[in-house]
């Protein structure tokens, strides 16, 4: 294994582009545990963090653009009045320790139907910046995640930044797991209103081969805008876990998954609609 | 590979070292610090904590490269001189929030690390939240909970 230490952004993605086989690394939260319970051995680590262009975050025009080594902590220091969806997700990430050195695009890498900050990318739209020495492309988000653990980068290409709106009304993220720390989720769900529009923005998270938006849900509630209806929440509920495809594994079977991802949605909208009520 | 390292503010190099190999193994098995534990290598039960460039942090986690030219505070670090012991360290020894100690030195970089951060007594829910990523198998939380408070109060009243 070899051990490449990028200084500078330009730096990286020559790196990358020499080696296409390294596995950029963060916080490590993801990648050195494969490394130390060899699960997986890269052939070299490219490590980011002294790459201070992806430290930042900055706010321009309608969203707000995060640097890939923007830890969790400081978004949640720092964004959440902005994105308060991301900010929730990111408050369930692991523990302290593990939220001073985790990042968004660090999620975006390893790209589990778990992740924690899919949902909220997923709710409110966001676009994945990545690049490489042949130029930038900007992905959405709905097209990044291709599979369990797999995602729309070319094997040159790295994770820039993520680019994710601010906030257009209430936002909510809802997740199951064992404890109230430290939890892989069983199931978890993001919801982000635009009551300018009169829409929803969701994503299912951990109950399918990928992170997913459920869209029939946002057609229905986008057609059904009556804030505070609780029909309309059950079935908003109902429509969400239709559009989960979860499994049976070690974590909660499908069944108690599919039952979790109906009441989370519809709470987290009952929650959004009561915010709405109070602030508008 | 060589790795420079600023530790407990002397500077140290450790030599041969793996490129997957974690800033713990370095710690523990090259520059002779064994204070931070080894456990579980995988971020959840917190025995690990160091500081990295004054954040706390599961030192299994950071790659040791990653550490090239930064500085790292391990337990070791933490008292003034030699022979004495840290107010949190000294709140843990009265407070009986150690018993097999495995999970001690963990512990307390984290509480250190809040401790350092307020000025006042945090309350219980802040102080169990900080204190999430790291596990006691002897489940001796309330003992250490006390400690905690007591090492707050004492930095608030002082």
């Amino acid at each position: 294994m070899d051990f490449l230490r990028a200084t500078t952004w330009a730096e990286a993605l020559r790196m990358k582009a020499d080696r296409p086989d390294a596995t950029p690394v963060q916080g490590g939260t993801d990648v050195m545990v494969e490394i130390n319970l060899d699960k997986g051995r890269p052939a070299a680590l490219l490590d980011l963090t002294p790459v201070t262009e992806l430290t930042g975050w900055s706010v321009e025009s309608e969203h707000v653009r995060i640097g890939a080594g923007v830890t969790y902590t400081r978004i949640i220091a720092e964004l959440a009045d902005r994105l308060p969806g991301l900010a929730q997700a990111s408050r369930t990430v692991g523990s302290p320790q593990i939220r001073n050195r985790g990042t968004v695009a660090g999620n975006l890498g390893a790209a589990s139907p778990a992740g924690d900050s899919h949902p909220p990318l997923l709710a409110t739209g966001a676009i994945v910046e990545a690049e490489s020495v042949d130029g930038l492309r900007m992905i959405p988000i709905g097209d990044f995640y291709t599979g369990v653990k797999r995602n729309a980068l070319a094997p040159h290409e790295l994770i820039r930044a993520v680019h994710v709106p601010s906030r257009r009304g209430p936002q909510y993220f809802s997740k199951i797991g064992t404890r109230n720390a430290m939890v892989i989720a069983v199931c978890s769900f993001g919801l982000a209103l635009d009551v300018h529009a009169r829409t929803v923005g969701t994503g299912i998270g951990s109950a399918a081969p990928t992170p997913r938006r459920a869209v029939e849900a946002e057609a229905f509630l986008a057609e059904n805008w009556s804030p505070g209806d609780p029909e309309v929440g059950r079935r908003f509920g109902e429509l969400v876990a239709a559009a989960a495809a979860p499994i049976d594994d070690v974590r909660g079977s499908r069944d108690y998954r599919v039952h979790a991802l109906a009441v989370m949605a519809r709470r987290t909208l009952g929650w959004a609609w009561e915010e709405h009520r109070r602030t508008s | 590979m060589r790795v420079n390292v600023t530790v407990n503010g002397a500077p140290m190099t450790a030599d041969d070292v793996w490129p997957g190999e974690s800033l713990l193994y370095v710690l523990r098995e090259r520059l002779g610090l064994p204070g931070a534990k080894n456990a579980c290598e995988q971020g959840e039960c917190g025995s690990c904590t160091v500081y990295l460039d004054g954040v706390p942090v599961c030192a299994c986690l950071v790659a040791a490269g990653q550490a090239e030219g930064r500085e790292v505070r391990t337990v070791e670090g933490l008292a003034p001189g030699a022979g004495e012991l840290d107010a949190v360290q000294e709140a843990f020894v009265e407070c009986g929030a150690v018993q097999c100690g495995f999970c001690t030195p963990g512990l307390i970089v984290q509480a250190h690390s809040l401790i350092a951060a307020h000025d006042g007594v945090p309350a219980d829910a802040e102080i169990r939240e900080h204190l999430a990523g790291n596990l006691c198998r002897c489940t001796g939380y309330e003992k250490i909970l006390d400690a905690v408070r007591l090492a707050a109060r004492r930095k608030a009243g002082s």
